[in-house]
Order: C-alpha cells, then structure tokens, then sequence
C-alpha cells in the first residue's frame, strides 16, 4: 500500500515535471520580457545621467513626477488619452454589437462570408499602410480634398486644422477594429444556445423583444469582459494610430499627443530617460488601478461577469 | 405584407453592404494612385480609378530593388522564424494552462495574465534590451520579444480546454508519456486553434513596426513596415532637393508612395484566404475568463 502510494506520488511529480518542461519556454520569455523591465520601475525615481550608468545615478525621489506633473503637457496628453479612449470604448463596443446583431440576421452563407470577409479588411493592414490610406483621402492632392476644393473650400489643409482630428482619429479606429470587435460578438451569439430562440419563438416573441430580452443579456458576460479589457488599457493608447496617421505634425500635438507617443518622442528625440520613465510608470499604475477598481465594480453589479 | 417582411432584411443589408465598401475602398484608392500618372495626380488629385494608367511608381521603387528585395527577405525571415517558435511555445504553455489536474495552474495563470494588466513601461523595457541583453540591430530583436503573447496563449488556452479530458486520460491508461500526449494528441486535435493564432502571429511578426523604430538603425535589418515608414521620409527629402534642383524634377513621390505602400501590404493579402478559414471558428472566446 505504502508502496503504490509512494509510486503514484511519483509518477503525479513527474507529471507536473513535465508539464512545466512544456511551459518553460513561454515561461522565460515572458519573464524576460516581461518581468525583468517592471523592476525596472526605479528608474523612475532616478536622476539618471549617462557617466553614471543607471545603478550609480543618484536617487531624486519624486522629482520627475513634480517635474512632469507641473508641466502643462501633463494635462493634455492625459485628457487626450482618457478622452479618445472613452469615445473609442464607447463608440467602437455600441458600433460592434450593432453590427453583431446585424450580421446574426443574415440567413445566406454566401452573404454572411463576403461580409466577413470585406469586414476583416482593415484589420489586416498596419497603421502604417492605414496611415497612406488615410493620406490618400486627407493629404493636399486627396479624394476628400478634392471634393471639398470642387465644393468651395479651397486650401483646406487637414494636417493644419486641429479641431477635426478628434472626429478623424474616432472615425478611423472605429474603421480598424471593428470588423474584428463585430466578429468576437457575433461568434458570441452563435455561443448562445438555439433553445432559448426556439422557446421565444413559440411564445410569439418579436425579433427586437428577442434581442433586447435573449440575446443582449446572454451576450454580457463577453460584452463585459471586451469592456473590462479595453478599460484596463485606458491609459494606453494605439501608439500607430497617434503616430503615423497624423504624420507627426507638430501642430497637431494638442489634439494628437497621447501618453505612449509623449514617452516615446521624449525618449528618443529629448533623451530624458528619468522623466519618461516616470511617465511610464504614472501610466501603468493607473492602468492597473483601473482594472482592478472596473473589476470590483463589475463583481458587485454581477460576480459571474468579474475578470477574475 | 412581403414587403414589410423585406423591407427590415434589405436594410440590414444595405448597412452591412455600404461597411463592407468601406472597408476596401481605401484599398482600392491607394492601388489605384500607385498606378496612375504623377503629373495628372498633381494637377487633378487621387481618385478611384486610375488617371492616366501607368507604371512608372512601380518602376521607380524598383529601379533599384536591392534595398527592397533585403527588406522583404527581413520581413519574412522574421515572421517564418518567429511564428514557428511563437506557435509552438505558446501551444506548450496553453495546454498546460488548459490541464486542470496541473498542480501550478492557478499560480501559472496568474504569472501570465497578470503582464496584461501591468508593465514595466517602454523606458525599462528598451534599457533592458539595448543595453543589457545587447539585442539591439539583430535579427532577434524583431522576434524575442513577441514569442510569448498572453492574448493569444488566452484563445488557444480556451480553445484547448474544449478538448476532453477523458482522451488525455485514456491516452495515460495506456502508457502514453505527457509529451507523447501533448505532440500526437493535443497538437492535432488542436490545429484550428493553432491555425488561427498562427496566423495572427503572422500578422502581428508581419504587419510590426514598433520593435524596428526602437531597435533597428542598421541599413540591412530593415523591415518592409519600417521601410514604409522611411520611404514617407525619404521621398520628402527628394522632393524637397528635387524643387531646388530643376533638373531631378522626375521623382513620382505620391505615387511611388502608394506603390510602395502595395508592396508592403501585398504579401498579407495573399495569406487573407487562409485566415478566412479559420478565423470565426478560432474567434469563439465565447466564455473567456482570466
């Protein structure tokens, strides 16, 4: 007895044994990648000079954060970010269920895969391709120029005027994701078991008391955790989106500038290594403090729709 | 009364329709620019269809094809290698994450999910790698870093625990070892979801261009999307030569802008179909949880 004990005991170690062996590799990438830079975080509180080397340079405490926090760019690549992330969580999750529900309603193969098809399109490029797109409509010699040049507008340059590029940048983010987003929700709705439809249809529910009654309420579960997912990356933005499609105009940065392009630009063109470290910091500490206080919210309203 | 009950149907798809324009008509006007006619574009501005059909953006871009040929052989090096060890990686932790019986799931799940949430930021991450790890103008600079990506080790792990365990069990009963298991059972079963992550993968190796703004200087390790992203630059700084210069007056740069942007964006349209095919049924996240 004691014997078979100490054999299962055995093979059950050289089970996990081997298990872990499979999972190592990722393992070490991840903490390579990933860990390893979060104890980097001190840099932050370092007034890092390069004869020093980053060990050796002295400790400023909070002075990057003072430093950034008192500068008016603080304010508004924060606004920027919060603010077009809320319009594209908003927008873009409205948008995708829509299109969801819309996609559920086609019956023909053929038609439902053309449009999945088209809909992927965009997903497929990178921003940089998505920013000569957008160049070939809003650039001097492009086709939205043109018509606005045959309707009367004459020099109507896009990369100058500052107040439609919150409008551009919604319009196109929405473009990208959605087909993407639409198709996570209307796999959703094929998830949801053709019973309850049956059972609605019987009892001579509409199609929209289906909607609003069956097929929304089943589909929280994954609407709220694609919300949970994108709210705790509200600190972070697309960095392509910011970056290229506005072609880096200077006197776009007041409607363009977000955390991740601010910490880039201050990195590799400023070299201040402290202060955009510090900001990198401020960003995931907020990100996390998002998701965990989004995640508590959700359990309260429903603990079956928490992240974890 | 039919058209009541149409009426509803052909809106629905109306809208979808009216999308799905949307979604390659940029396409279409990019390629159509890139085949029109430089001073015609000046003069009238892009538009749907090309304006005086010819090939001369194509032709200046590969006038001298070295630099171009190099960075497509970077590209796809780098999606081919990185992919094939991205997939098999991340398909060995997703199945130990599936196995319920693993005694570290909890904690192993933790360990990966948690780098969605939190991140030591771009400053720690770039010091680490150019001044520590010395990756910094090599090849593997563009394929380290993503090898390990916790969404998609999340969809193949959903998709692995669809699996059931009774196989893995009777696999076990008659002798099987776990990495016998896991090649000749688990990788099979699973290939729709390693299709589909494989070619976001691909996507993800292909369409980047961050890891090269931050970690390439070097001429010859220069991928296509970077490329891109120079070749706006460029074009710019000969143009500008160009007007001062009268005689060079025959760079196409918004055309040979547009063809190049084609070039770039060419090969992932050709992986389309295969995507297509796997994409909905890979998608099914349906009840993911963290």
């Amino acid at each position: 007895m004691a014997a078979t004990n100490k054999k299962m005991s055995k093979t059950r170690s050289m089970k996990t044994l081997t298990l872990t062996m499979l999972a190592l590799p990722a393992i070490l990438v991840i903490f390579v990648f990933s860990y390893i830079p979060m104890a980097g975080i001190f840099i932050a509180f370092k007034n890092v000079n390069y004869e020093q080397g980053i060990f050796r340079s002295p400790w400023s405490g909070f002075e990057n954060f003072n430093y950034f926090f008192s500068s008016s760019d603080a304010w508004m690549v924060v606004r920027n970010t919060l603010g077009y992330n809320t319009v594209f969580i908003v927008v873009g999750t409205l948008l995708s269920i829509i299109f969801a529900l819309l996609l559920n309603e086609v019956i023909s193969r053929k038609f439902l895969k053309t449009y999945q098809t088209l809909f992927f399109f965009p997903y497929f490029f990178s921003w940089i391709i998505v920013a000569y797109m957008a160049y070939s409509f809003i650039g001097p010699y492009g086709i939205v120029t043109g018509w606005l040049e045959d309707l009367g507008f004459t020099s109507f340059d896009f990369y100058t005027e500052t107040w439609i590029w919150p409008i551009l940048l919604t319009f196109i983010n929405v473009w990208k994701g959605l087909g993407y987003t639409s198709i996570i929700f209307y796999a959703g709705i094929l998830g949801i078991s053709q019973d309850y439809f049956e059972a609605a249809a019987i009892d001579g529910a509409s199609k929209f008391q289906t909607i609003i009654k069956i097929t929304l309420p089943l589909l929280m579960p994954l609407i709220t955790i694609m919300t949970l997912l994108s709210i705790g990356k509200i600190f972070y933005s697309d960095f392509g989106l910011f970056f290229f499609v506005p072609r880096e105009v200077g006197q776009l940065y007041p409607v363009t500038q977000v955390i991740d392009t601010y910490v880039y630009r201050m990195l590799r063109q400023s070299g201040d290594i402290g202060m955009s470290s510090a900001v990198g910091l401020f960003q995931s500490m907020m990100g996390f403090v998002v998701v965990l206080l989004s995640n508590y919210m959700v359990k309260r309203v429903n603990e079956e729709n928490k992240l974890f | 009364m039919t058209l009541r009950k149409k009426l509803p149907k052909m809106l629905i798809h109306l809208v979808l329709i009216l999308f799905g324009i949307a979604c390659i008509i940029p396409l279409i006007s990019i390629i159509s620019v890139s085949l029109s006619d430089e001073t015609t574009i000046l003069q009238e501005g892009y538009s749907f269809f090309p304006q005086g059909f010819n090939l001369s953006a194509y032709a200046y871009v590969l006038y001298k094809p070295a630099q171009l040929l190099n960075a497509l052989k970077v590209s796809l090096l780098v999606s081919a290698i990185g992919t094939i060890i991205s997939v098999l990686i991340s398909a060995g932790i997703s199945y130990v994450l599936s196995r319920e019986d693993y005694k570290y799931k909890n904690s192993l799940s933790f360990y990966v999910f948690f780098t969605m949430l939190f991140n030591g930021g771009l400053v720690p991450t770039y010091i680490l790698i150019s001044n520590y790890l010395h990756l910094k103008n090599t090849i593997w600079v563009l394929i380290l870093p993503y090898l390990a990506i916790p969404w998609f080790i999340l969809i193949l792990r959903t998709f692995m625990q669809k699996i059931p365990h009774t196989i893995i069990e009777s696999c076990m009963i008659d002798g099987a070892s776990e990495l016998r298991i896991f090649i000749q059972m688990i990788l099979p079963l699973a290939k729709p979801g390693l299709a589909t992550v494989g070619l976001f993968t691909i996507l993800q190796y292909w369409n980047d261009w961050w890891l090269s703004l931050m970690y390439i200087d070097k001429e010859s390790l220069v991928p296509l999307q970077y490329m891109l992203y120079r070749m706006i630059n460029n074009i710019e700084f000969l143009t500008r030569t160009a007007s001062i210069m009268p005689g060079m007056n025959t760079v196409p740069a918004e055309t040979a802008r547009m063809a190049m942007a084609i070039l770039a964006a060419g090969p992932m349209l050709l992986v389309f179909p295969f995507f297509q095919k796997y994409f909905v049924k890979g998608l099914t996240v349906g009840a993911v949880k963290g």
